[in-house]
C-alpha cells in the first residue's frame, strides 16, 4: 500500500434492482457505504457505488485488502477477489448485528429470502421465493404508479390508513387488477397502500416458519419502517432491524472478505 | 469460468449404449415401415415383458418425451398441445410428445438419419402406477391412430404391498393376454414369458449394481450419468442386449472404484436427487454441481427401474408385486423410509428435491416431506423449482443461487 490509507475490507452486493457497497475497518466497523441503481451495466454501477463508499470512508482503492461480491450481478464485479451467494452474505451480515439464533426475512427488489441461522452463526436452512414478484419490492414498484403515487410516499400514506383494504390475490398481475377495482369502488389510497403492505408481509410469512428471533432486512424494509411495525403486530413479537437494513448483504460480503484475508 | 473448463472423466461404455439404442430405434422404424412386426406403445413402468413375450416391438412415449426434453425441443412443442386443449399444467412429457406429433417432428430424425417419425402403434398399453396422465395420453393416440388401448389400473398411495394389491394387478395383467394375442396374431407362450422376465430381472439386478457403485467414496458415477445410462433399462429390459450392456458398464465402474477414479474430481460433497431430472439442463446442472466439487450421485428416479421382485417362477404375481412396490406408487411413510435408507447407504450430505411443475407425481416435496426427513435425519435439503421438460418454468439464475448457497451451507457444517 504505502499511501497511508488504513486497511479496509469491502463487500459489493449487486442486486437485481440496487447495488450496495459496505466497507469495514479492522474492527469490523462500517466506515463507508453507498447504494445506487443497478441499471443495465452491473460493472459500471458497482464501480461507481464502490467509489462512493470509499469516499465516505475517506480512503482510496489501494486501501482495499480484499473485496467480495454477492447478489445477482456478483460475477460482474471485476475487482472482486471472490464471490459468495447473497444467502450466505445476508446470514453473515445479520448474525454480525444480532449474534443469536435468528430467522432472517430479507425483502429484496426481485426476490425474498428466509434464512435460519443458529447460535453459532451457521445456516440451518434457507428459502427463496419462487420466480415470481409476489411480495417483493417489485410488487410495490408495480403498484405505486397504479395508485399514481411516488413509491417514497407509501410508508407515510400507509400510516394514515383508518380502514385497511385487503387484497386477496397472490399474484402481482392479478393484484394490479384488484387495486384498479378498489379504486373504482372509491376506496382511499392510504387504505389500499396499507393493504399492499399487508400483502407483502403475508407473502413472506408464508415462505417458512419463524423460529427464534426474527430479523427483517432489505430495501423494502429500509424504506418502509411502517411495514415492519405491521409485521410485528401480526406475528405478536418484536422484530429486529439492523442499522442499515438494505446493506446487510454487503456487510456480510465485507465480513467474508475480512475472514478470507485472515485465513 | 471454472465451470466451462471442468473435464469430467468419460464413461467408455457409452459408445456401446449408443449403438444399442440406435439398433433399437432402427429396428422399430423398420418394423413400422415394413409392417413385419407389430408395435406396442407402453408406459415406462408398464408391463413391457408381456408385450415382448408376445413378439411386439415396444416404443416408450415417455422415453420420447425425455428425448424432446434433452434436445430442448419440448418447450416449442408444448404450446401445440395446449392449443388443442391440454393444460400447460399437466405432464410436459405428454404435452411435448403430443405437440411434436401434431407438428410432425421428432428428435429421432436428427439422431437417427432416415427415421421420419415415431413408429406407429398397433396397440397402446398403459399402467396407471405412475399417474393418470399416461392414460389420457395413450387414449389420445388411440383415437388418433384408431387402434386399441388397454391398461392396468394400479392402487396408489400403497403402504405395505399386500397380497390383495398384487392379486388384483396380476389378474388385470392376465386379462391383457387375450386382446393382445389378437392384435399380435401370436399365441401367448408361458416359457417365452418366463424367458423375457428372467432377462428383465437380470437387467434390473445389473442396473441396481451399477447404481449402487455410487456408494463408493469417491463415487464413480453421477445421477446425471445415470439418467443417460438408464436408457437400456427403460427401453430394452427383457432383452439380452440390455443385460450385455450393464455387464460392461458395471465392469467399467468397478474398475473406477478400484482405481479411485471419481466421477466428480475432488468429490467434497455427496448429494441425493429426489424427483425428475430437468432434461434440458442435464449438462448445465452436472457442471454446476461438479464445479463445486459436489457429486449428485444417487436418485429415486434412476432407481425406479429396479424390479428386484421379478420371478420367472410366478410371472404375473411377481410382476404385479414389482410394479406396485415402485416408489411412485407408495404412501408417504413408505417413501420416507426408502429415502432414509438411501441417505444411509449412499452416505449423502444433503438432498435436492426437484419440484417439477408439471409432474406432481414425482415431486415429493409438496407435503412437508423434506422438513420431516430433515428433522429425523439431520441431513439438510434444498428444493429447486423447475420442470422435466418445460423450460419456461425454470429460472436458471435462481437455481444456481440456490444450489451455490446450499453448498456454502454444507461447507459451513463440515
Ligand atoms: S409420472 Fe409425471 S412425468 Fe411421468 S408420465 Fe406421469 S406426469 Fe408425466
Amino acid at each position: 500500500m504505502g499511501n497511508g490509507d488504513p486497511s479496509i475490507w469491502a463487500g459489493v452486493d449487486v442486486g437485481a434492482s440496487r447495488t450496495k457497497v459496505m466497507v469495514i475497518d479492522g474492527e469490523r466497523r462500517p466506515v463507508g457505504h453507498a447504494v445506487v441503481k443497478s441499471g443495465t451495466n452491473f460493472t459500471e454501477s458497482s464501480d461507481q457505488c464502490l467509489e462512493m463508499a470509499l469516499a465516505m470512508a475517506g480512503v482510496t482503492q489501494q486501501a482495499i485488502r480484499r473485496l467480495i461480491s454477492t447478489g445477482y450481478g456478483r460475477k460482474n464485479v471485476q475487482r472482486a477477489d471472490d464471490t459468495k451467494t447473497e444467502i450466505g452474505c445476508h446470514a453473515k451480515g445479520c448474525f454480525h448485528c444480532f449474534p443469536h439464533p435468528i430467522t432472517i426475512i430479507d425483502i429484496g427488489g426481485q426476490d425474498n429470502k428466509v434464512i435460519k441461522v443458529d447460535g453459532e452463526g451457521r445456516r440451518q436452512s434457507f428459502k427463496m421465493n419462487r420466480k415470481c414478484a409476489a411480495g417483493t419490492g417489485a410488487f410495490l414498484e408495480e403498484m405505486a404508479p397504479r395508485l399514481d403515487i411516488p413509491i417514497e410516499s407509501m410508508d407515510g400514506l400507509a400510516r394514515q390508513s383508518t380502514q385497511m383494504v385487503e387484497l386477496g390475490s397472490f399474484c402481482t398481475v392479478f393484484s394490479a387488477t384488484e387495486v384498479l377495482e378498489k379504486i373504482r369502488q372509491g376506496k382511499k389510497v392510504p387504505d389500499i397502500v396499507k393493504g399492499l403492505f399487508l400483502s407483502v408481509i403475508k407473502r413472506v410469512l408464508e415462505m417458512d416458519s419463524l423460529t427464534e428471533n426474527v430479523v427483517m432486512t432489505g430495501g423494502v424494509v429500509a424504506h418502509n419502517p411502517y411495514l415492519v411495525e405491521m409485521a410485528q403486530e401480526l406475528i405478536g413479537r418484536p422484530i429486529w432491524v439492523p442499522p442499515l437494513p438494505q446493506l446487510t448483504g454487503a456487510l456480510g460480503a465485507a465480513l467474508y472478505a475480512m475472514e478470507g484475508d485472515r485465513r | 469460468m471454472a465451470e466451462e473448463k471442468l473435464a469430467l472423466p468419460k464413461i467408455q461404455a457409452a459408445g456401446m449404449m449408443k449403438q444399442y439404442m440406435s439398433d433399437y430405434f432402427y429396428e422399430l422404424n423398420e418394423a413400422a415401415t415394413t409392417k413385419k412386426q407389430k408395435i406396442a406403445w407402453c408406459t415406462s413402468v408398464g408391463p413391457a415383458e408381456i408385450l415382448r413375450a408376445l413378439g411386439f416391438l415396444v416404443h416408450f412415449p415417455e422415453n420420447h418425451g425425455a428425448m424432446l426434453g434433452a434436445t430442448r425441443m419440448a418447450t416449442d412443442m408444448i404450446p401445440e398441445a395446449n392449443a388443442i386443449g391440454y393444460s400447460p399444467d399437466i405432464c410436459s412429457y405428454l404435452t411435448a410428445d403430443v405437440g411434436a406429433y401434431l407438428k410432425g417432428v421428432t428428435p429421432l430424425s436428427k439422431a437417427y438419419p432416415g427415421i421420419d417419425s415415431v413408429p406407429k402403434p398397433d396397440v397402446l398399453v398403459y399402467n396407471t402406477n405412475q399417474c393418470r396422465d399416461v392414460q389420457d395420453w395413450f387414449m389420445w393416440y388411440g383415437r388418433e391412430f384408431k387402434v386399441p388401448v388397454v391398461g392396468i389400473h394400479t392402487h396408489r398411495g400403497v403402504g405395505d404391498v399386500r397380497g390383495e394389491h398384487t392379486a388384483s394387478i396380476a389378474r388385470q395383467m392376465e386379462a391383457l393376454i387375450r386382446p393382445l394375442e389378437e392384435i399380435s396374431g401370436k399365441r401367448f407362450d408361458m416359457d417365452e414369458m418366463k424367458h423375457v422376465l428372467a432377462l428383465s430381472r437380470e437387467c434390473s439386478e445389473l442396473w441396481k449394481k451399477v447404481l449402487d457403485t455410487a456408494a463408493a467414496v469417491p463415487s464413480p458415477i453421477t445421477f446425471f450419468d445415470g439418467t443417460i445410462h438408464m436408457g437400456p433399462a427403460v427401453v430394452l429390459r427383457g432383452t439380452q442386449r440390455a443385460v450385455d450392456y450393464y455387464k460392461m458398464l458395471l465392469a467399467e465402474l468397478e474398475k473406477r472404484i478400484q482405481d479411485k477414479v471419481a466421477a466428480v474430481p475432488g468429490e467434497k460433497f455427496r448429494l441425493y436427487w429426489e424427483g425428475m431430472p430437468v432434461w434440458g439442463r442435464l449438462r448445465d446442472h452436472s457442471m454446476l454441481f461438479s464445479s463445486h466439487q459436489t457429486n449428485v450421485l444417487a436418485s429415486t428416479y434412476c432407481n425406479s427401474w429396479i424390479f428386484s421382485d421379478f420371478d420367472p417362477a410366478e410371472p404375473f404375481e411377481s410382476m404385479a408385486r414389482a410394479y406396485t412396490k415402485l416408489f411412485i406408487v407408495r404412501s408417504d411413510e413408505a417413501k420416507e423410509k426408502y429415502i432414509k435408507d438411501m441417505i444411509a447407504f449412499f452416505k449423502v450430505d444433503g438432498i435436492i428435491y426437484h419440484d417439477a411443475k408439471t409432474c406432481p407425481n414425482n415431486s415429493n416435496c409438496r407435503y412437508g416431506m423434506p422438513q420431516r426427513l430433515e428433522k429425523e435425519t439431520g441431513v439438510p435439503s434444498l428444493i429447486i423449482n423447475g420442470d422435466l421438460n418445460d423450460l419456461r418454468l425454470i429460472s436458471d439464475e435462481q437455481t444456481k443461487t440456490n444450489v451455490e448457497a446450499f453448498i456454502e451451507q454444507l461447507e459451513e457444517r463440515k
